[in-house]
């Protein structure tokens, strides 16, 4: 029995085989031909037998295929026939006389690599698309079979990482769980990984690609382990818990729409968030009490001009219309130079995340920003709506701010246009600097939601996507912890509400200590929710204010975490 | 040679969906049909060429087109783009 550890990337656990998915590395020979009409006939066949294999597997899959994954296999065999394409290797060939292998992928490459320059997300993806499609050309030219992803049995699957391509052809019904020794929580498989509902360790390191095939497996997402080849004892442990864990995940959906009181009567609000339509019907089902963030960046995206008004008042009015009569915080645009806008100059900046971006950027455009203020105004008649800025550092942004919302208020009152009237204002605190003048703030807005990924960057000076020092940001941190107390005091005291929209809310671990902080309103994943409001019912309030104030004086996370885990095997 | 200059409305430009719509239409014509881009040429047939041109949202383009069926295909491409390829918006 061994154990490997990794990031835990979506919750759960898995039991049974590994299927190990480790295409090779690939060599490319490269020589000269003494017959090149020969060799290009050889590249001609290689071209079409990987269109029939391309073919067979759409065919196979047909039917269980998002549409993404369509337009993925649609691409490749766009590729696969493209004219341009063939004539360059054809003259790389035929007229200078390379072999099919590297005539192949020299030209493949060269266009990788322009596709590349246009530097895009969807570009980098089709670059890789047409890497994709040359290795596959690659492998039928020496002879190699493709790597196969198919799982004949119910399996974990193991592998460096996975990229879309791969992870189309796979068959889900089967796919018991991931786990990858690179990438992390917001890589593809991650975020594949959360959207099926299956469980995800990822980031495990090279010791994962050491598994064997079929290798008995637990995995363990809730604590980001891997067990290989566990013991009898160890394996009927997980088959217990798996087992208690799902009668308990079927209980916890049937009491979703209740609400979330502590044992001594604390009522708290558990809402989701949102990021288009579909969310916000999955948040209705699985009990939401409201949205608790609402990004709006859905409508900016993947798009070469900006979203007018009209555009916008339908977007926000769908999702609001499928919410009802519960309340909707709508956060402004938070974008910054780390996303390219084509229609936005965001530039290309060395630290975006300490850049123009979010308010900022929104309050240098005004007109830009007044488009979406107008929007969710129009689009509130008639809901609890409540607008939130983002990334707000001093006072002087949130008047700033208001005074432009006021403005958009007059310009639709002017127009005869009906707009909502009763809307709450708010911010996110997510920078120190807010976290610190929570008092001032608290003054001049109706709410505060905290916004703790990023508060945890900025307290810590750790970046999230940086591998290296990824293992330093915790929001468990006390110095965190202190923050997040101290909003929740300020806010309070001036006699508004706090909620908190962070990944920390929908943790369980860190539950305890926001309830005994006295955080009113908890914003999550929607398909976390079921849990968290069970989380809620069996705590009480009493006690989870001593877990607060004890956490608030230990020295840093692991203290907190050897703490909160120690409570937990108390409880 | 007949030639033509349109505008490309779609919200993606010419990438993505409506670039895989344009080289299949492209493809059902003998003739070689060009697009003309910024400075930029490529063959209409060929995806990994239109997808390099980076044709963005109301960006215009020029197509050319020389064979038997030449008037046939730009006609059929302008159609393509001028209904915004089957989309509403």
């Amino acid at each position: 029995m061994r154990i490997i550890r990794g990031i835990a990337a979506s919750p759960g656990i898995a039991i049974g085989p590994a299927h190990v998915f480790q295409p090779e590395d690939l060599h490319v020979p490269v020589q000269f031909v003494s017959n090149p009409e020969a060799e290009w006939q050889r590249m001609q066949e290689a071209f079409q037998k990987a269109k029939n294999q391309l073919q067979e597997i759409a065919s196979q899959a047909a039917g269980r295929l998002q549409q993404q994954d369509v337009a993925i296999f649609e691409a490749h065999l766009q590729m696969l026939e493209d004219p341009e394409l063939q004539a360059s290797v054809q003259a790389a060939i035929l007229h200078e006389g390379k072999n099919a292998e590297s005539a192949l992928m020299e030209n493949a490459e060269r266009y990788a690599v322009q596709l590349e320059s246009l530097n895009d997300e969807y570009f980098r993806a089709r670059a890789a698309d047409i890497r994709d499609v040359a290795r596959r050309c690659l492998r039928i030219l020496l002879g190699k079979p493709q790597p196969d992803i198919t799982l004949l049995q119910p399996s974990i699957l193991v592998a460096r990482d996975l990229t879309p391509s791969d992870t189309v052809l796979l068959d889900k019904s089967r796919l018991l769980g991931f786990c990858t020794a690179e990438g992390g929580a917001t890589s593809h498989t991650a975020i594949l990984a959360k959207a099926l509902g299956i469980p995800a360790v990822v980031g495990a390191g090279p010791q994962v690609l050491e598994i064997e095939q079929n290798q008995q497996l637990v995995l363990d997402a809730w604590h980001g382990q891997v067990v290989l080849d566990p013991s009898e004892d160890i394996l009927k442990q997980f088959q217990d818990k798996q087992r208690a864990a799902r009668a308990q995940a079927a209980q916890e959906r049937a009491d979703a729409a209740k609400p979330a009181i502590t044992r001594d009567g604390r009522r708290v609000e558990v809402v989701a968030n949102v990021g288009h339509l579909d969310d916000a019907h999955q948040a209705v089902a699985l009990g939401a009490e409201g949205i608790g963030l609402l990004r709006t960046e859905f409508l900016y995206l993947d798009r070469q001009t900006e979203p007018d008004e009209e555009e916008q008042y339908r977007a926000y009015r769908a999702i609001f219309e499928v919410m009802g009569e519960r309340p909707v915080v709508i956060r402004t645009l938070d974008v910054g130079g780390d996303k390219a806008l084509p229609y936005l100059d965001l530039g290309h900046e060395e630290n975006p995340f300490l850049g123009w971006r979010a308010i900022r950027m929104c309050l240098d455009r005004p007109a830009f920003f007044k488009t979406q203020l107008r929007a969710i105004l129009r689009a509130a008649v008639g809901h609890d709506i409540r607008i939130m800025f983002p990334m707000i550092a001093t006072v002087r942004e949130v008047r700033q701010a208001r005074a432009l919302l006021e403005e958009a208020r007059l310009e639709l009152e002017h127009a005869g246009v009906p707009f909502g009237r009763q809307i709450q204002v708010g911010i996110m605190i997510e920078i120190p600097s807010a976290a610190l003048m929570a008092d001032a703030l608290a003054k001049e807005v109706d709410f505060f939601s905290i916004g703790t990924n990023d508060l945890t960057q900025y307290t810590l000076a750790v970046e999230r996507t940086n591998k290296r020092v990824a293992h330093l940001s915790n929001a468990l941190d006390p110095a965190v912890l202190r923050l997040i107390a101290r909003v929740i005091e300020e806010g309070h005291r001036a006699g508004i509400w706090v909620g908190m929209c962070g990944e920390m809310a929908g943790d369980e671990r860190a539950l305890p200590i926001l309830l005994g902080l006295g955080l009113d309103e908890f914003s999550m994943a929607p398909t976390l929710i079921p849990h968290a409001k069970a989380l809620i019912r069996s705590c009480s309030l009493e006690a989870c204010q001593a877990i607060a104030r004890h956490s608030l004086t230990l020295s840093d996370y692991t203290e907190v975490e050897t703490y909160l885990q120690a409570v937990n095997s108390l409880a | 040679m007949p030639e033509l200059t349109l505008t490309i409305q779609h919200k993606v430009g010419l990438h993505a969906r409506p670039a895989s719509l344009f080289v299949r239409e492209a493809a059902k014509f003998q003739s070689n049909i060009m697009v003309f881009h910024d400075g930029k040429e490529a063959n209409a047939k060929s995806i990994l060429s239109v997808l390099a041109l980076g044709v963005n949202q109301g960006a215009q383009i020029t197509l050319r087109a020389e064979g038997p069926d030449a008037e046939m295909a730009l006609q059929a491409l302008q159609a393509l783009i001028e209904k915004n390829f089957g989309e509403a918006e």
